[in-house]
């Protein structure tokens, strides 16, 4: 249930520089270009130095060339469109739903059904936590509906493709071919 | 630190404005803005003695700082102060940033303990220049500053040029630290150096080339940026096709060669937009089929295939499609096309070209005793055979400097392209005399941009540049009114100026200012400002309702472009004699 009806959000993958001001930069692009971030993680990976993006943003258009204009960011390392490939993408969620003595195991069983974790119990409340693709997620946030949810909090998206590849290459040392002009302007 | 780091790179010129966060920036140049003090090791400063020119207003630095750029090929470098001081470099920023310029601007910001809290003179200028600045960095310790100054000059001047701003805090500059450089700059993020003309796209660029029968070269400003003079210049020659250049690739070919066309576009030829409609082939060197050279982009050369050399990859595919695509400077990526490609007759097509220039002349001057704009640029290029450089800010004016001048001199031609600021001509002019102070400089002003920027005649005044000024004076807004009066009803709402006397206004900062009221006044007026060995403010009263044509008007399409409507009379078009005696 994303919200934006037929239009297929974007997911983006990037490797940035752990700077201030880098989210900023980004976030800065997909704003002048009208695009909205729907989510967005940020974490280190496994380069030290370098931190991990995912966002997923709503698109009605191509965001070829809003992702190419992103690439040029110094600080952007390495970024890339993985909406078309083969991924896994998980989000997590933490559900505060009302629950008493009649409802609790209610709750609870719908919560084992969705391999969601019971993380907190209270006398009229009760806190779940659910990982999951998206799909997942709505799926165990509807059905939870009926016992009126108190609170609701979703991580962003985080992604990575499957099997041996890596989502961002190594950059390999590249030779300098590029020749810097001449000072002096002659026909 | 930033001193040093500038002696490094070969920085001789600063254009900008002292103030209280950026004193320390100052105090070590000695007095009068000439060498730096104390001298650091290993440098001898008269070498690289560095000059500051102390402009009247931010954005005029940014702007000098542009010109300088464009002219010399190095970063240009500009100062301001925190606050006001930063935020006034703003539109000489990103008047940079559209037209791929490299600039390194340093700005000093309010102490460290201070920034976030609403200091005295505080403006976040790195969050405000973040979209129009290729990068951007706010120095927190004195240890970075040589890092963030080399890599500022790497990432201005490579790949497709920007501005880089680095700001300072007050503090950070007055701290102490140990020098250090690197022998190369490594950055994860930005490898400018990813030349790839791909086998398979080059030799698909060479069969279009082979197979085209109606081909057209659009070189742009990426001709200029990499010098790639010969190799455009070889292209065409090689492979026999005709070349149009962009407003800000004029001058990247030389204006009487026979197989130049002239600029494309809103107010280009109309024979080239027919052209670039009716071909089969185009060959966009280092431009970006910007919506004022395309006119409505899905009419857009509805007929050609396209080859596209371009060094950034965001340009490829963004406004066209194209069929091959060499990425890379456009230097490199011509020498590599150049290898291959074959002469090919191509009678038909330069015939009908032939044909087309000669039915729509495009730029004829009418008979008339009124002074028309058109002329007073074609005098000028009569008096300095284009053996000059022409500044220009925006509008009218500046079209009709693109159409009425041969630019025979290679890169001579500075404007601004993808901002459009008015006002530039002025500072431009500084910046392009200081960086050629041997060469003539004229600034061909509209009456409006002058008056935008003319508080730097007192700067002009006090260096001696010996710029020419030559205000096209319609004491109109002129491409604005031209707007009204073709798209609004011609409804002259806030068009009209009120001028001051501009020769007074020339006098009163002690520069020679002189007048053209007849068309007669042109010719002696021009000889009297070139023979005048400082600045000349010329006030060219000119017809007040003169429109720029031949036009595309806004959201047509190229094959729909008006011509200029009156062919009452025909002088001697100086294009056709420049023609014929090229060949």
């Amino acid at each position: 249930m994303n919200g934006f009806g037929k239009i297929r959000p974007h997911t983006i993958i990037a490797l940035v520089e752990d700077r201030p001001g880098v989210l900023n930069r980004i976030a800065s692009k997909w704003r002048q270009r009208g695009f909205n971030i729907e989510s967005l993680a940020v974490g280190h990976s496994e380069k030290p130095g370098l931190s991990r993006m995912t966002f997923v943003v709503d698109a009605d258009t191509n965001a070829e060339q809003v992702v190419k204009q992103l690439d040029k960011l110094v600080d952007v390392v390495h970024i890339r469109d993985v909406s078309h490939e083969d991924i896994v993408s998980r989000e997590l969620a933490m559900v505060k739903v009302k629950a008493d003595r009649q409802t609790r195991s209610h709750v609870i069983d719908i919560a084992e059904v969705f391999r969601a974790e019971v993380v907190d119990v209270e006398p009229d409340s009760i806190i779940i936590e659910a990982t999951g693709d998206q799909q997942h997620i709505d799926s165990l946030v509807n059905l939870l509906q009926d016992y009126e949810i108190i609170e609701l909090v979703r991580t962003g998206r985080v992604a990575m493709l499957r099997g041996p590849e890596v989502s961002h290459p190594h950059e390999t040392e590249e030779e300098e071919q590029y020749e810097r002009a001449p000072g002096v302007h002659t026909w | 630190m930033v001193m040093e780091a500038f002696l490094r790179e070969g920085v001789d010129t600063i254009f900008g404005i002292p103030g209280g966060a950026n004193l320390p920036l100052y105090d070590v140049l000695e007095a009068g803005g000439v060498g730096i003090r104390p001298v650091p090791e290993g440098v001898e400063p008269k070498e690289s003695p560095i000059r500051h020119y102390l402009v009247k207003h931010e954005q005029c630095a940014a702007h000098a700082a542009d010109a300088y750029a464009r002219v010399t090929g190095k970063a240009g470098v500009c100062y301001g102060t925190s606050g006001p001081g930063a935020t006034n470099l703003v539109t000489g920023i990103a008047n940079a940033f559209m037209d791929s310029v490299p600039l390194v601007c340093v700005t000093g910001q309010v102490i460290s303990a201070l920034i976030g809290r609403d200091g005295f003179q505080e403006a976040d200028i790195q969050g405000i220049t973040i979209p129009i600045t290729k990068h951007n960095e706010l120095v927190r310790t004195v240890d970075e500053i040589p890092r963030a100054m080399q890599e500022a000059f790497y990432i201005a001047t490579t790949g497709r040029p920007g501005p880089v701003l680095v700001d300072i805090p007050r503090d950070v500059l007055q701290h102490k630290g140990k020098f250090y450089w690197q022998d190369k700059v490594q950055l994860r993020g930005y490898k400018p150096y990813t030349n790839g003309v791909n086998g398979d796209e080059l030799a698909k660029a060479v069969e279009l080339i082979e197979q085209s029968e109606r081909p057209i070269i659009l070189s742009g400003h990426g001709v200029i940026i990499s010098h790639a003079y010969a190799e455009v210049r070889e292209l065409a020659e090689k492979a026999n096709i005709p070349v149009i250049t962009t407003l800000l690739g004029i001058s990247g070919f030389p204006g009487t060669h026979p197989l130049y066309l002239g600029m494309p576009g809103m107010h280009g030829m109309y024979w080239n937009n027919i052209a670039i409609s009716e071909a089969d082939l185009l060959i966009g060197v280092g431009m970006r089929f910007d919506d004022r050279v395309t006119g409505r982009l899905k009419d857009f050369a509805p007929k050609a295939k396209i080859i596209h050399l371009e060094i950034d990859p965001a340009e490829i595919g963004k406004n066209v499609k194209p069929t091959a695509t060499l990425r890379g400077d456009a230097r490199s990526s011509m020498r590599e096309l150049n290898k291959h490609v074959t002469h090919r007759e191509r009678g038909r097509w330069f015939q009908w070209l032939e044909e087309m220039r000669r039915d729509h002349p495009s730029i004829v001057i009418r008979e008339t005793d009124e002074v028309l704009p058109q002329y007073v640029i074609q005098q000028i290029y009569e008096a300095t055979k284009g053996n000059c450089y022409v500044c220009t800010g925006v509008g009218q004016h500046q079209m009709w400097a693109a159409q009425y001048f041969w630019y025979d001199k290679p890169n001579s031609f500075i404007t601004s392209g993808g901002l459009g600021t008015m006002g530039f001509e002025v500072p431009a002019a500084m910046g392009a005399q200081v960086a050629a102070p041997n060469d003539t400089v004229w600034s061909i002003c509209g009456d409006g941009g002058f008056m935008m920027t003319l508080q730097e005649l007192a700067t002009i005044a006090e260096y001696q540049w010996p710029i020419k000024f030559a205000i096209v004076n319609n004491n109109v807004l002129g491409m604005v009114r031209q707007w009204q009066e073709l798209f609004y009803k011609n409804n002259l709402v806030a068009t009209p100026l009120k001028n001051p006397d501009f020769v007074k206004l020339a006098e009163a900062f002690g520069i020679l200012g002189l007048r053209a009221q007849k068309k007669l006044d042109v010719k002696p007026v021009i000889e009297t400002a070139m023979s005048h060995p400082g600045p000349v403010v010329i006030d060219f009263q000119v017809k007040y309702d003169e429109n720029c044509y031949p036009m595309v008007p806004p959201g047509a399409s190229l094959d729909e472009t008006i011509d200029q409507p009156e062919y009452a009379y025909q002088p001697k078009r100086v294009s056709d004699e420049r023609k014929v005696a090229a060949r």
